[in-house]
């Protein structure tokens, strides 16, 4: 089974800041690292591998010290890793992204595709199933759990608000994954020796037979007309106590906003 | 302190350090407090390779020495040394193969023990054979290419746990020292179980327990070494493991300065973090001048053991006396300086204060540790 896993370098956002100013990131001095639900995706392909065989390559497209970002995924025992760096890609929002992306998929070859659920800075959760749309294959959000793999088909659970999904797809597919589905290993001594000095393979836009219509700012439909802090409308309050005590609490705040009119009895 | 580490020992230091810092020490007051042996770490362990650390590359492992060993002992030990001797337990019923084991015990058991697909043990101790361990009553009488062994052994790392166990037996009394002998025996023997798990003060996510045969029949081939060759195979293994209880004392030792260091920078008294008083900071001065003294020590044992050296007994019993005693002391003093927060179980000095004890005693107390430098000052000749 060929699996390619996708990757983002993100800030770490545990330690970063926001400019009030700017309402922008100030990512000056903020540690680089590997957007945390890509590992999982890194994590299931290489338990996916151990079980049936093939191999991994783990592919990201950024700046050239992603680079550090690949090497950490070689030290976790991926079998190859491709970085996608060229100025004609600079700018690209997801849809961009997500085109080229597809496109090195393409070359590399894949039975399927591991996304991390979204990633912790942009959170949008769209690169994933683009890419599957780039591709023509079906593709399968908020993975917890790999349930069943056959020749011709993967059976997985999605993690959904209020419960599970059981779904089966064709494969090849694409599933983009949840921090539930696995544990991520640590680095490994042998796959960290190997990671100092394996090339990391680069591929520009020349390569990848891509439309520059589709690439970069020109590929990047979306515009960013203001970002903004929203104002705090309304405030939450917890009521304490029995259902009965919470109850009457509730219904005398309502009555003291003038909501509901009339008294305990007649209600 | 430079110790002028390789880049090799450098990266298993640095991936002991994070499997430590980010698996291990969220889950160590819970281990400490339901007893739980950390199988699921070790299997998170397994997969960094370090596993395998001391174990010739030929066999699967790293090709590292006891250096090597001791640099990941510490490392855990200094978040969790309970969960270090799960991993250090193995170590110890591993070096007797390593030392003594033919060819075929060697590649039947290491590649896996490496691969930290098999846990190890050692069984040496019995209620009346302690630090008196010539003492031995378990028995192994030879039947056909069959040992067949009965007796019980007691407070052993990772009892019932282990996949393969070390097991030191009598195997002909009229010889007395020279009448025992060592045998590896895999778990599942028919014969062979496992007595009560030991309800203990510290290390308590190590699992500790009895073994017991009744007439456990082992194969031929199981014998280590030769017979008779017992308690030589006892003693080498115990030079060669003794700087891996030191590791661990100066874990400990380290991880009580870290987290007293930590307490005493924020911790505000009379208008002023603590570690401004003089009174705290040459407790910490002195915390750190064992802790490095240990450390350089256990370091300089670990290298001459792995270069080969003779005679390496005594330099590994004052490196395990004076770890062990350093780790005891700090951190008494790490809770001395933490106050009632170090006496709480919200903070794990506490429990590295229970945990330093027992290495004051395992695989040798000091006391006879100070029998064993004499002994060895006693044939010492004059230098002049």
């Amino acid at each position: 089974m060929n699996i390619v896993a996708c990757i983002k370098q993100v800030p770490d956002t545990s330690e970063v800041k926001i400019d009030r100013e700017t309402n922008t990131l100030i990512r000056e001095g903020v540690p680089s690292i590997i957007n945390p639900f890509d590992l999982n995706a890194i994590e299931e392909g290489l338990l996916l591998k151990e079980r049936f065989g093939g191999s991994v390559t783990v592919i990201s497209m950024g700046p050239p010290q992603v680079e550090s970002a690949l090497r950490e995924a070689l030290s976790l025992g991926v079998d190859r890793v491709v970085l996608l760096c060229d100025r004609a890609f600079a700018g690209s929002d997801t849809l961009a992204t997500s085109c080229t992306l597809a496109a090195a998929i393409r070359e590399i070859g894949f039975d399927l595709i591991l996304c991390g659920k979204q990633a912790i800075d942009g959170d949008t959760a769209q690169v994933g199933p683009e890419i599957a749309e780039w591709l023509d294959v079906p593709h399968l959000t908020y993975i917890s759990a790999v349930e069943e793999v056959s020749d011709r088909s993967i059976t997985v659970s999605r993690l959904l608000e209020g419960g599970y999904e059981r779904v089966r797809a064709s494969l090849p597919a694409l599933l983009t994954v949840v921090k539930e589905l696995n544990e991520p290993r640590l680095p490994g001594y042998r796959a960290s020796l190997r990671a100092k000095t394996e090339p990391v393979t680069t591929w520009g836009a020349a390569g990848l037979n891509l439309d520059p219509a589709n690439i970069g700012m020109k590929g990047s439909p979306t515009k960013v007309t203001r970002s903004f802090v929203p104002e705090l409308g309304r405030q939450g309050q917890f009521l304490a106590g029995s259902p009965e005590e919470q109850a009457a609490a509730l219904i005398a705040a309502l009555r003291s906003a003038r909501i509901v009119h009339g008294s305990a009895k007649e209600s | 302190m430079n110790y002028f580490l390789t880049p090799e020992q450098e990266l298993i230091q640095q991936i002991a350090r994070r499997f430590a810092r980010e698996r291990v020490a969220p889950l160590s007051a819970a281990l400490d407090e339901k007893s739980e042996f950390p199988r699921r770490l070790l299997e998170v362990l397994a997969k960094t390779d370090l596993c395998g650390v001391y174990i010739p590359e030929e066999y699967g492992g790293l090709g590292g020495g006891m250096f090597e060993f001791c640099l990941v002992v510490e490392e855990i030990s200094r978040v969790d040394s309970g969960v270090a001797i799960s991993f250090a337990g193995t170590g110890l019923g591993t070096i007797p193969i390593l030392l003594y084991g033919n060819e075929e015990q060697k590649k039947k058991y290491l590649p896996d023990v490496a691969a930290g697909k098999k846990i190890g043990a050692f069984g040496l101790t019995e209620a009346n054979a302690g630090s008196d361990s010539f003492a031995q009553e378990t028995t192994a009488v030879k039947d056909g290419d069959y040992y067949v062994i009965n007796g019980t052994k007691q407070w052993i790392t990772n009892a019932g746990e282990a996949d393969v166990y070390t097991v030191v037996a009598v195997t002909n009394r009229a010889k007395g020292a020279r009448g025992i002998s060592t045998f590896i025996v895999e778990k599942g023997t028919p014969g062979f179980s496992f007595g009560k798990k030991e309800n203990k003060m510290g290390i308590r996510a190590s699992t500790t327990g009895g073994l017991v045969f009744n007439n456990c029949r082992v194969p031929r081939e199981n014998l280590l070494a030769k017979e008779g060759m017992g308690m030589i195979v006892v003693g080498r293994t115990f030079d060669q493991s003794r700087p891996g209880v030191a590791a661990q004392a100066v874990g400990i030792a380290q991880g009580a300065l870290d987290q007293a260091l930590k307490f005493a920078r924020h911790r505000v008294q009379f208008g002023q973090p603590v570690i401004r008083m003089q009174a705290v900071q040459h407790m910490l001065a002195d915390m750190a001048i064992q802790t490095e003294a240990a450390r350089a020590l256990v370091y300089s044992v670990a290298r001459d053991i792995d270069s080969g050296g003779k005679g390496v007994a005594k330099a590994a019993s004052i490196a395990k006396v004076f770890a062990s005693d350093a780790a005891m002391k700090v951190s008494t003093d790490a809770v001395q300086i933490m106050g009632g927060a170090g006496y709480m179980k919200d903070y794990p000095v506490e429990r590295m204060m229970r945990d330093a004890k027992i290495t004051q005693i395992y695989e040798g107390t000091n006391q006879i540790q100070r029998n064993i430098i004499a002994s060895e000052l006693i044939k010492e000749r004059d230098e002049w």
